[in-house]
């Protein structure tokens, strides 16, 4: 077992590694991400002069080249910028850096590559155990916790209906997430549940819905746009089944693959949703008081702004 | 709909005659339908090895054909021939003509791991359909998929600079695949967004254009990445028994050596 506490107090001061997503379409992640840790005076120091993690793109090249990438990142973060814990809001980022970190653990090949590709690009190599990644929602769950929530907050997001949407590279494959599924307090990789506990302290009504990490298609958005169309669609019609208001997002991915097939689908199939489509920190921001266009939510797709008027959640 | 593992009668095969006279006789009405036969003689008892050569596919040997994969598929769900299970059968068999039939939609896996997670015998079938797919273009047998297309243009940035710029990306891949960047739904997402967004964004945007997100001093790892795929392609296409690159970029080689 961790010790809880000693965790809060770890998480309080760590590397952010934002990754391009958060600098493109999904800036709403990042911009909400901040906000969230200046209101909670959390203190965010970005990896200096960060790279791509790989995505989900270049390991279909190689695969080593995106342990090398990922392996640069929290080579930085350790040497340059002499942290240990490394924070990825992006469930891409998060996943690959995980990735490289089991890899880099286990794999005599794949240690060999990155040490010879970081040797070649003049750089310190970074070995397995020198950095912990983590994901925003450990980092919240951790540090204000569900008790700092529900104190905090007041339960603010009374009567809002959330389907909470996890996506696939949060919880697959099992083996590089060691720390899930360890029971009581754990993250579970079948049915997780940090997004809903965080929310659920905020006030907020979490629905039955199924679909908590089916995959959205999103690695063929564009490349096979019919199949993420389809894909999408199950999880907005399931989310309106379960009779969300929005789903909470935790991946820019995810979040830009439901909002633009959530238009897609209306042109193309003729079938409209209109369920809302948020960054779960987004939603948090709302609940902790913070304004709507502080949060980004302006620049999301789905436009939100009527639900967060009807569901009084201005500050 | 059931799945056939050999599905020895097909469409094609089947022959249908109104009239029929065999050797002198009229049997018309009563043999109306024939089945050609079929022999499967173009084994490639190395397939298994090069499909496992290729980065995904190193444990395609550990398969047991229990079927979670294909139980636990994304895909399947919606496209039923979509079936990682088979094509693993087939390609441990060493059917080749077989597994070419699938030719164009193997490349549709979505990556969402869910064959990964469901597996007993850790064969990773995510990374034996990504192996596969890069078979199917090493040997010739199709076109590079759209997805191998956007992913080498990603790849390419993210190699030449560090980082990706999305707009750079959706741009460059519609026109790689003669799309127009003028499509119903992104023009319709692009109007929804310009009526909120503050200017400020629009200028961020067409100022990444100009001056690309870069990461600094990147110039010695993009030397050492592009050194790296050049020396691990020659070994994919030995493993393959194709012939050594005449050139640097031949038809097939990922192109992500392009000026910047």
């Amino acid at each position: 077992m961790v010790d809880v506490t000693d965790k809060a107090k770890k998480y309080r001061d760590v590397a952010y590694y934002p990754g391009c997503a958060l600098e493109g379409t999904g800036n709403g992640y990042d911009v909400s991400t901040r906000a969230i840790a200046k209101e909670l005076d959390l203190k965010l120091t970005d990896v200096k002069d960060w790279n791509c993690c790989g995505a989900m793109e270049v390991k279909n090249i190689d695969p080593k080249i995106q342990t090398y990438l990922s392996a640069r990142v929290l080579s930085q973060a350790v040497n340059v910028n002499k942290q240990d814990v490394v924070m990825a809001p992006c469930n891409g980022c998060y996943h690959n850096l995980k990735k490289a970190e089991y890899d880099l653990a286990h794999d005599p090949k794949s240690q060999e590559v990155v040490a010879n590709l970081s040797s070649k690009s003049g750089h310190k190599n970074y070995e397995a155990g020198q950095a912990e990644t983590i994901h925003a929602l450990d980092w919240l769950k951790a540090t204000v916790g569900e008790e700092g929530l529900r104190k905090r907050t007041k339960g603010k997001l009374a009567g809002l209906k959330v389907a909470n949407y996890y996506g696939c590279m949060y919880v697959r494959p099992r083996h590089i997430f060691p720390e899930k599924d360890k029971g009581p307090g754990s993250e579970s990789t079948s049915k997780p549940h940090f997004m809903d506990d965080l929310l659920a302290a905020a006030g907020a009504e979490n629905v039955e819905f199924p679909l908590k990490t089916a995959c959205c298609g999103g690695a063929h958005t564009l490349s096979d746009s019919d199949t993420s169309t389809k894909l999408v669609l199950n999880i907005l019609q399931a989310a309106e089944a379960s009779g969300a208001d929005v789903i909470a997002t935790e991946c820019p991915t995810c979040h830009s693959g439901l909002e633009m097939h959530q238009v897609r689908a209306e042109k193309r199939f003729g079938k409209k949703t209109n369920v809302k489509v948020m960054y779960f920190t987004q939603i948090l921001g709302l609940a902790l008081g913070i304004g709507p266009r502080k949060l980004g939510i302006h620049t999301n797709i789905s436009d939100g702004m009527e639900l967060i008027t009807e569901k009084r959640l201005l500050p | 709909m059931p799945i056939h593992e050999k599905s020895l009668i097909r469409p094609e095969n089947i022959k249908t005659k109104e009239n029929l006279i065999v050797e002198g006789i009229d049997v018309s009405g009563h043999w109306s339908t024939f089945i050609e036969s079929r022999a499967v003689t173009d084994y490639n008892e190395e397939l298994q090895e090069e499909i496992g050569a290729l980065p995904g596919g190193e444990f395609i040997h550990r398969c047991w054909q229990c079927g979670s994969c294909t139980n636990a598929c994304t895909v399947h769900a919606i496209e039923p021939r979509f079936n990682p299970r088979y094509w693993i059968y087939l390609i441990r068999m060493g059917y080749e003509s077989e597994l070419v039939r699938d030719k164009d939609i193997i490349w549709q896996c979505v990556s969402c791991n869910k064959c990964t997670y469901a597996c007993p015998r850790d064969v990773v079938p995510e990374g034996v359909m990504k192996a596969t797919a890069h078979w199917l273009e090493l040997k010739g047998y199709t076109e590079k998929s759209p997805s191998t297309i956007f992913d080498e243009e990603f790849s390419r940035q993210i190699i030449a600079r560090g980082k990706i710029e999305d707009t750079e990306v959706l741009h460059k891949f519609l026109h790689k695949t003669k799309q127009p960047l003028m499509q119903d739904w992104l023009v319709t997402i692009g109007r929804n967004i310009a009526m909120r967004l503050p200017v400020k964004w629009g200028l961020k945007m067409m100022w990444a254009q100009v001056f690309k997100p870069k990461t600094k001093d990147w110039a010695k790892s993009r030397k050492a990445i592009e050194d790296y795929i050049i020396e691990q392609d020659a070994h994919h296409r030995h493993a393959l028994k194709l012939d050594a690159p005449k050139s640097k970029a031949t038809a097939h080689q990922p192109k992500l050596h392009a000026a910047e």
